[in-house]
């Protein structure tokens, strides 16, 4: 089994905000990153799938197709966006990088060939916090 | 002759919303020359910014300047204002300004350069991304 990894990227505002809270219980579970106005990460994102590299090409999947469909379906709607108010697969959930996470996932896995298998969705929202979401 | 000036650095981050839109301008022409930065519901940074601060060394203490003391000055002046906040929205500084990397730069150099002491040379270099950085005054 070999393990490939594709990272892109993408820069996008959020806030993380309970609207079933109040202002002061939103401000005081998720501090500063509760700013009704939002703030903003460059966000690191590593797709790795995983596989038996093919006999003809020695290629687990072809990365340049991996990076076009991760393009389509995952940074073309969160680059330079608004991640609680411009992403359709963000709607009525806590914008949090866990739930991003997630829900890239999602948007990924009904796109890859048979043959090719998800393993992990590494999402970095700062060089010192990243989570991991392996399905 | 040796110049006996060293240079300090001292390096922050902060995270925040912003767009890049010229409110004189029609909303074609926005979208034209800013592109994906005109999104009219923001988007975001990381920002890594170094501070460097040229002088020499006082004979006392061997600092250039205290770096504990630095790293407050920019916490007070810079963070608080700017981490976790929407620029365009959120700061005096960018509310009628467009809040470009470069005008970024140009501001935190101005609230630097007002606290610290003539004898210092200051330049501020400020990442958008990590591809994408400015440097003040160049």
């Amino acid at each position: 089994m070999v393990y490939l990894t594709r990272l892109e990227h993408f820069n996008a505002a959020h806030k993380l905000f309970n609207p079933d809270w109040s202002k002061e219980q939103n401000e005081e579970v998720f501090g500063v990153c509760a700013n009704e106005n939002w703030h903003g990460h460059n966000f690191d994102l590593y797709v790795t799938v995983k596989g038996i590299p093919d006999l003809g090409t020695g290629f687990v999947y072809d990365v340049k197709k991996l990076s076009t469909l991760v393009k389509l379906h995952v940074i073309d709607k969160l680059d330079h966006k608004n991640l609680n108010l411009d992403v359709d697969f963000m709607q009525n959930k806590m914008c949090s990088t866990e739930n991003l996470a997630i829900a890239i996932w999602e948007q990924i896995v009904p796109h890859l060939p048979e043959n090719v298998t998800l393993h992990c969705i590494k999402l970095c929202e700062t060089a010192r916090i990243y989570v991991e979401y392996y399905g | 002759m040796l110049n006996n000036k060293v240079a300090v650095f001292r390096r922050e981050h902060f995270n925040a919303a912003h767009r890049l839109n010229n409110p004189d301008w029609t909303v074609e022409e926005n979208k034209r020359v800013f592109g994906l930065c005109n999104n009219d519901n923001y988007h975001g940074h990381n920002y890594d910014l170094e501070v460097k601060v040229v002088g020499v060394p006082n004979p006392s203490t061997g600092y250039v300047l205290d770096m504990k003391w630095l790293s407050e000055l920019i916490k007070v002046e810079i963070l608080n204002k700017f981490d976790h906040k929407n620029l365009n929205l959120d700061t005096v500084e960018f509310a009628t300004v467009n809040p470009s990397a470069e005008n970024i730069a140009i501001v935190i150099y101005g609230l630097l350069r007002a606290k610290l002491d003539t004898s210092l040379d200051l330049k501020i270099r400020l990442y958008e991304t990590e591809r994408n950085f400015v440097e003040y005054p160049a």
